[in-house]
């Protein structure tokens, strides 16, 4: 007798839990021959307000993290991401994608999450500076993350967007709410279990499904989301709705599919600078001829 | 012994020599006892001593003089499946409790501690504090744990809180006085020191660190504070005062801890109930678990150690 | 009813606790590890390897010469010119942090291998050595294809094969310092550990092995002095990286003047620890204590000159003093063992010469009493008082706990004392004002100014010395430099 397979409930991510939406909706996603796939959370304004208060209360602890201990949390993402990767890639396929793509995908996506867990413990090093100021203190300049970080992930591109445009955010200090691919949400769940089994602490990546016109909307508009990154073209109509705030807008136009699609500035552009005055007493040492 | 050139005198010049502390130094040199590892004989030595160094404590508006002897039963006979174990140190009560905490103790030598002064918050006049004290004592308390006034202290009138510690210690008698800092409302670890330093100098015969109601409060910074407190004053006068950590410290391991940390600072003189004690509610199990498997091999199970 | 008292006043010694020996596994003999393979010496020649804290036979190691070293040389230059500089950075990266995870996942085996060969208390190995030396190669691992940011608008390429020479003081740490940055950077290595401390090279052998890496990428060479000659004068070698004494660094020196091969050199230390009157004292005195006794005293940035601000320097000798009765000395597998047995037979000798030189030169000796094992290398902590600066305690570099401790009365007065040395890698300065801290972190002529805390190190963090302390920098963006040729 042929065994039936038990299929997966798709939630949405908060605060390290996996509830279903508040709100009880759903939008049913299908594969290319129009068979259902999943029914997937429409997530409601509500459930991006719980997502802002459980990011809001993640992001003292993941800020205060020293910048190693973020990266070895992120680098243990890529480790639990590569041992579940037939599943990313029996996913990806579902939703239309060639074996090959999905398995490069996935591998790139790995290899991305990687290469932000090295920037970690370095991207301070690089965008700090000391400056010589004309009076007798020491002057610097550091980066401090902005804090809760919206982030509305890219249509086109399932998990390797979504890598793409979150860890980089995530290794700066920062926490985030993400709104996953409205088409495209499979791979985002299931990442969203990668992260809660590798160390992330529960409110970091929240992680939610539906439509940018309801959610991207309400982190857009929220006073307490410090933040908004995503496509330049997504953001045309949410660039009002921040202004109450002076929310920063960090949007990028990249094709994450391309290996050099990362770099410093995608850590950095989600960063305060803060500079700090000290006074030098300047006493003694003149006999020494240095 | 060596003394100080000059003896301090105002609650102002005994502020002004308490040293600088930073954090991050004495967050290291605390892991630093808490690397320490404590087996066989010595870990055996060790939870006995923990153990008779307890101040069992019930401080909840809901006592009830069937608690109190229940508790004070308890003092006397912790484990008594197990030969050779010493009592707890003292019952800690309410004044309105002392009498039943009294006459439950009878021909014991178990010490009765009383809060008073308004405990916790200490927020009422010299007088009540000095009654409270004095009615403690009439009813049967030998020591007195009194709380300091926080508010006066951090809005800097040192001289009022040195000078009510003087007359709660003079309202004391012969009973001995804890005086309590409460140290989650200080903050700093600066505060505590000079705060200890005060409470020393007005005649403290035991520091205490807090009440436990509130967060944090025996944590091993402060107390490692304290210590260096007691010991900077032993150094320099060559008088012995007492430490009681109290609040937050349910483990054995975290008694040990203590323990050595004591032993480490001041030395094999204070590891004595004379001088050390612990303010805890739920410690004394904890620990004769750690007895019990220490002695068998095997790991125990609360359902084996009466709560009361 | 009766009231039952432990004794009081009996001291509470704690009972010994040693970790566990039974988890490692150590070859009866090792061999040399070049191009993936264990090889014999050609020479055929062993020598022992011992407990210093109980002179017991650990191994028999191999010791190279020449021809060695040759095959060595050329194992990495094949695997330089053939694998590892055809890899992408990420790639790179990758293996590095595979190496990084591996040691993670053996770290306690590798510090009771440390604790055992070298006589570091396994506190210290446990806590430090290893988890410092598996951070490193994380570090380095992330910088592997990030080095257009270390080196903006310049042309980055390896230097090709690094010759690496390692002192016994931290014989895994100071492995990582040096192989990590190398490999990120492209190159390959040759690397010799010291003769008293190679187990755990070794073992990092076998860990760079079993992470699967190229062939030849990384060679360890096991030998003396003359293996050290061996590695510093082949021709094929493109860079030379020393840790070490500052005799052997000018050797080194001398011997690759006129040639093209780059060098960075981690020598020796005489670095002043000061303690001024606002500073928080108590910490002080850990850090005089942690600066000075940490790893025995073997330590090139250890803080061997204490200078201490005259209003407050009777009761910090006090404290000091009282603090070190409290030190446990003793088995370094024992967890409650603060300072550990010396290196070895020929370390302890020196540092008793000096002992001795301090005493004829009329300095008050003060040590704790405590029981120092019957057999094996030891030493009790040694405080030296009334010291002027012309004492040769105060100027020579002693590497065991021997402390010497001077007043100072100014500012002025003591930054002058401290760059009064030919020395110059680290410093610390212990006072509660903030602007005394950055005036003196600009006198001081040192590598590494510590203010409030001593003896820190962290793999972002770049460390190294001015003047007879040595040249370059390793650790931080600024240990890429060392690796990389730069157009």
């Amino acid at each position: 007798m042929e065994r039936l397979e038990i299929l997966k409930t798709y939630k949405i991510y908060i605060g390290g839990q996996f509830p279903r939406t508040e709100s009880g909706r759903y939008y049913v996603i299908s594969d290319k021959k129009g068979n259902p796939l999943a029914n997937i959370c429409l997530a409601s304004r509500k459930d991006a307000r719980n997502a802002v208060v459980a990011a809001r209360k993640a992001c003292g602890s993941w800020s205060e993290k020293t910048a190693f201990n973020r990266g070895q949390i992120l680098y243990r993402i890529a480790e639990m991401l590569e041992g579940r990767k037939e599943q990313f890639v029996a996913e990806l396929i579902k939703l239309g994608s060639t074996q090959k793509a999905a398995e490069k995908e996935v591998e790139l996506s790995i290899d991305r999450i990687v290469y932000y867990a090295g920037w970690a413990d370095k991207y301070q090093q690089i965008s700090s500076t000391v400056n010589p100021v004309s009076s007798s203190h020491f002057n610097f300049s550091v980066l401090e993350p902005m804090g809760v970080v919206g982030v509305s992930c890219p249509q086109d591109s399932s998990l390797l967007g979504l890598v793409s445009t979150i860890i980089p955010v995530i290794t700066g200090g920062n926490t985030v709410v993400a709104l996953a691919s409205e088409s495209l949400p499979l791979c985002a769940i299931t990442f969203a279990e990668v992260l809660n089994s590798s160390d992330v602490p529960g409110g970091v990546v929240n992680i939610l499904t539906g439509t940018q016109k309801e959610v991207v909307a309400t982190l857009a508009s929220h006073m307490d989301v410090n933040a908004l990154v995503g496509n330049t073209k997504d953001f045309n109509s949410f660039s009002e709705a921040a202004v109450d705030n002076l929310k920063r807008l960090i949007s990028f136009d990249a094709d994450w599919t391309k290996p050099e699609a990362h770099g410093l500035h995608f850590v950095s552009d989600v960063q305060e600078v803060k500079t700090t005055w000290h006074p030098i007493e300047n006493i003694g040492g003149a006999s020494s001829s240095y | 012994m060596r003394t100080d050139k000059e003896k301090p005198v105002s609650p102002s010049e005994i502020i002004a020599k308490s040293p600088q502390i930073d954090k991050v130094g004495v967050e290291e040199r605390v892991a630093r006892f808490q690397t320490r590892s404590i087996k066989n004989e010595s870990k055996m030595q060790g939870l006995k001593m923990a153990l008779s160094m307890i101040d069992l404590t019930t401080l909840e508006g809901k006592d009830t003089p069937g608690k109190v002897m229940q508790m004070c039963y308890k003092a006397a006979h912790l484990h008594d499946q197990f030969p050779d174990l010493p009592t707890v140190a003292a019952v800690c009560v309410y004044p309105s409790m002392v009498k039943i905490a009294h006459e439950a103790l009878i021909g014991s030598n178990i010490q009765i501690a009383s809060v008073a002064t308004a405990f916790p918050s200490g927020q009422s006049t010299l007088e009540i504090k000095l009654n409270d004290t004095k009615f403690a004592v009439d009813q049967g308390a030998t020591e007195i744990d009194m709380v300091i006034s926080r508010g006066k202290f951090l809005s800097g009138e040192y001289n009022f809180v040195f000078d009510e510690i003087c007359a709660v210690k003079e309202a004391c008698g012969k009973a001995r006085l804890k005086v309590i800092l409460e140290t989650g409302e200080l903050v700093t670890l600066e505060n505590v020191r000079k705060a200890s330093d005060l409470a020393i100098h007005a005649g403290a015969d035991f520091i205490k660190t807090s009440t436990g109601k509130i967060q944090p409060a025996a944590t091993m910074q402060i107390t490692y504070v304290m210590l260096m407190a007691i010991k900077d004053h032993f150094n320099a006068t060559g008088k012995m005062v007492g430490m009681k950590p109290a609040g937050g410290i349910s483990t054995a391991k975290l008694a040990l801890h203590n323990l050595v940390m004591v032993n480490e600072i001041l030395g094999p003189k204070w590891l004595d109930n004379q001088w050390f004690r612990f303010g805890a509610s739920s410690l004394a199990n904890d620990i004769l678990m750690q007895i019990l498997k220490t002695d068998t091999g095997l790991y125990q199970s609360a359902d084996y150690f009466t709560i009361d | 009813m009766k009231s039952k008292k432990t004794e009081s006043s009996t001291s509470w010694l704690y009972s010994p606790s040693p970790e566990s020996t039974a988890h490692i596994s150590l070859r009866e003999s090792y061999d040399l590890y070049i191009n993936g393979k264990w090889e014999k010496p050609i020479s055929g020649k062993y020598f022992d390897s011992i407990n210093p804290a109980n002179e017991k036979h650990l191994a028999k190691i191999a010791h190279a010469d020449q021809a060695d070293i040759d095959k060595a040389v050329k194992a990495a230059r094949k695997a330089y010119d053939t694998a590892w500089s055809k890899l992408s950075g990420s790639e790179r990266a990758k293996y590095i942090y595979r190496i990084a995870r591996i040691m993670q996942e053996r770290a306690r085996e590798l510090a009771v291998i440390e604790s055992l060969d070298g006589g570091k208390p396994i506190r210290e190995s446990r806590d430090i050595d290893i988890p410092l030396a598996c951070n490193h190669f994380f570090y380095y691992a992330g910088w592997a294809d990030k080095l257009e940011y270390a080196f903006p608008t310049r042309k980055v390429e390896a230097l090709g094969v690094a010759g690496q020479i390692i002192p016994w003081n931290f014989p895994l740490l100071m492995a990582a310092w040096k192989i990590a940055p190398a490999l990120a950077t492209g190159n390959t290595v040759v690397l010799k550990p010291a003769e008293t401390t190679s187990l755990t090279a070794l073992k990092l052998a076998e860990i760079i092995h079993d992470a699967g890496l190229p062939p030849g990428v990384v060679n360890i060479v096991t030998g003396f002095g003359d293996t050290g000659a061996a590695i510093v004068n082949h021709p094929d070698i493109n860079k030379i990286a020393f840790t070490g004494s500052t005799n052997v660094g000018k050797i080194i020196q001398k011997a690759i003047a006129g040639t093209s091969k780059k060098a960075t050199l981690e020598l020796g230390g005489k670095s002043a620890n000061i303690i001024f009157d606002d500073a928080p004292i108590d910490q002080a005195v850990e850090g005089i204590v942690n600066g000075i006794f940490f790893n025995q005293g073997h330590v090139c940035c250890a803080g061997s000159r204490l200078y201490v601000q005259e209003s407050v320097a009777e009761k910090v000798i006090q404290k000091l003093k009282d603090r070190i009765q409290t030190l446990y000395v003793g088995d370094p597998l024992d967890k409650n063992t603060d300072i550990g047995a010396i290196n070895s037979k020929e370390q302890l000798q020196t540092i008793d010469k000096y002992i001795k030189i301090g005493i004829k030169e009329g300095a008050e000796i003060y040590q704790p009493a405590c029981n120092l094992p019957k057999k094996g290398f030891y030493c009790p902590p040694t405080l030296f008082t009334n010291v002027a600066q012309s004492n040769l305690i105060v100027q020579e570099e002693i590497f065991g706990p021997v402390l010497t401790v001077q007043t100072f009365r100014t500012v002025d007065e003591v930054i002058q004392k401290a760059n009064n040395t030919p020395f110059g890698l680290a410093a610390g300065v212990w006072t509660d004002k903030g602007s005394r801290i950055f005036n003196l972190t600009t006198k001081l002529r040192a590598g590494v100014v510590w203010a409030n805390t001593y003896n820190k190190f962290d793999p972002s963090s770049p460390f190294g010395g001015y003047k007879e302390s040595g040249f370059g920098r390793e650790g931080g963006v600024h240990g890429l430099s060392a690796y990389v040729k730069l157009s």
